[in-house]
């Protein structure tokens, strides 16, 4: 966009948007929506604490683990359901079910299930995650021109080799759009199981700032966590388009 | 199975000039797909160390056929053999190469032409030696490093033909290799080709439509009809190799074999 003769850069709407948002705050129209500097002077307060850090700590360490669950399963099983008709039969319904069904309504069972810890998080994330990667896998897998897989057949290639050396990197720009879509999804994920739980990481910082009405921190824990999931889906999406090369040329 | 010398240690191939044995024999196939008749009880021999070509019309089951040979496909009924042994699957002493190339797009060069014997487990300095002399061999001295993407279609197959030759199979089948190539490449190629087929004594099993192609290159050519394809007549030019390119496109025998097939195949045009 142009004013004036002057380009500017893309993030400068963001600049109106802020100042916008500390004149509603000066204003003290409502208690909800303090003014943006007192809640980044709060961010800069809380963020060393050690609260603060466990909290981080623990929403990382239950994110990272339910990430890596729904890759390690997601991937396989959406390559195996393009490759066979009958797993995907068989999958399928469930999978598509569950992409669009109201997640948060099952983390109350998965907390009966697996007790109010980390492990009701990570089963939280994993359901957030999974079935986007499952998806998008299949369609990458399914995607590939048959003349590989009879390439892959007729040199000779096992069902492991095939999938290892093949299936997996033909469906990779795929697979990776599904991955970023799955992490998108299991930041989603991890705050609202650790908020129904609410008694570990962030959700129980949620829990003790909103109960006490302290905004400024509130409002500077948002920032935190979408400046996150931000980052993460930039990062990604710059990682996916260095594959693009080849997924142009593939055919 | 999984080192070079077990590959080499096919059976000896005659010579050229010698009557050949037969490498690949046809039986009886036929298949049909849901609605479609492909091919009705088709029979046929490749001399070993020759190249055979499948002509025909489009839609006539050529491509069909030569995957039933590759193991590919199943055929509903009658066998093949190939080097006295019944296919039921792919198997080591055939290699494919295809139409639109099939190189993996994320490995260069080296990788796609040793690709066949990665699968085999062949260690990395071993299969890359191989690999080094049959990129030479088609040509691609200079061009190790460079992805498939990087490469012109005719260089691409190339590299399919060089990943066929470097798994030391005895027979080749090659689907339209060369349709997707442009005119000056194609000529080019063909050259190659014949030089490979002397040299490498393989069997070829060449798929195309162009009756010129075929002639040109071949030592046998099955013609089929269209569908449900079924082998209409063989016939054996015997050009004379030792003249070049230009004079053979020139020979009565040539120019007379290109015509008789025209009119033959015509009938299915008009």
């Amino acid at each position: 966009m142009d004013i004036l003769g002057y380009r500017l850069p893309a993030s400068a709407s963001l600049l109106l948007w802020a100042a916008l948002w500390e004149l509603v705050g000066r204003l003290g129209l409502t208690i909800l929506v303090p003014p943006l500097s007192g809640v980044v002077v709060r961010l800069a307060e809380i963020v060393p604490t050690e609260t603060f850090q466990d909290a981080l700590l623990i929403t990382a360490r239950t994110f990272a683990i339910g990430v890596a669950i729904a890759i390690a399963v997601g991937v396989p099983a959406g390559i195996a359901m393009g490759r066979s008709a009958i797993v995907d039969r068989l999958l399928l319904p469930w999978v598509s079910l569950f992409v669009s069904a109201p997640l948060s309504a099952l983390v109350p069972v998965t907390m009966v299930l697996f007790g109010f810890g980390e492990t009701t998080v990570v089963v939280t994330v994993v359901l957030f995650a999974i079935w986007i990667i499952i998806l998008d896998a299949r369609a990458g897998t399914r995607n590939i021109s048959p003349s590989l897989v009879e390439m892959a057949a007729s040199y000779g290639a096992g069902r492991w080799q095939a999938f290892a050396k093949i299936y997996l990197w033909a469906a990779l720009p795929e697979i990776l759009a599904g991955i970023r879509l799955g992490l998108v999804r299991a930041v989603k994920g991890v705050i609202i199981g650790q908020l129904l739980v609410s008694v570990i990481g962030f959700g129980y910082l949620f829990e003790i700032y909103s109960s006490n009405f302290l905004m400024e921190h509130m409002w500077a824990l948002l920032l935190v966590l979408f400046a996150a999931a931000f980052t993460l889906d930039a990062t990604l999406g710059r990682l996916e388009k260095r594959f693009d090369y080849y997924s142009a040329v593939r055919g | 199975m999984s080192t070079i010398a077990s590959l080499t240690a096919s059976p000896p191939i005659a010579d050229r000039r010698a009557e050949p044995s037969t490498a690949v024999a046809v039986r009886a196939v036929s298949k049909a797909y849901p609605g479609v008749e492909a091919l009705r009880e088709v029979s046929l021999d490749c001399p070993a160390g020759r190249l055979t070509t499948l002509l025909g019309p489009s839609g006539c089951g050529k491509t069909t056929l030569l995957k039933i040979i590759a193991g590919l496909i199943k055929a509903d009924a009658g066998t093949v053999e190939v080097l006295g042994r019944t296919v039921c699957g792919p198997g080591p002493e055939r290699a494919f190469v295809f139409q639109d190339f099939a190189l993996l797009p994320w490995a260069n060069v080296v990788r796609n032409v040793a690709f066949g014997l990665e699968l085999r487990d062949v260690p990395k300095s071993e299969r890359e030696a191989v690999a080094a002399h049959y990129i030479a061999e088609v040509g691609l001295k200079g061009f190790e490093t460079k992805y498939p993407h990087e490469l012109s279609g005719g260089m691409r197959q190339r590299v399919g033909l060089a990943r066929a030759l470097a798994v030391k199979a005895d027979v080749l089948l090659m689907d339209e290799p060369f349709s997707a190539v442009d005119e000056q490449t194609r000529r080019k190629f063909q050259e190659d080709l014949l030089r490979l087929v002397a040299q490498e004594r393989k069997t070829f099993l060449f798929v195309t439509h162009s009756i010129e192609e075929a002639v040109y290159l071949s030592d046998r050519i099955v013609l089929l009809s269209r569908r449900p394809g079924r082998i209409w007549k063989v016939i054996e030019p015997d050009l004379p190799r030792t003249l070049s390119p230009d004079q053979i496109r020139r020979e009565p025998v040539y120019l007379d074999t290109v015509e008789a097939i025209w009119q033959n195949l015509r009938q299915y045009v008009e």
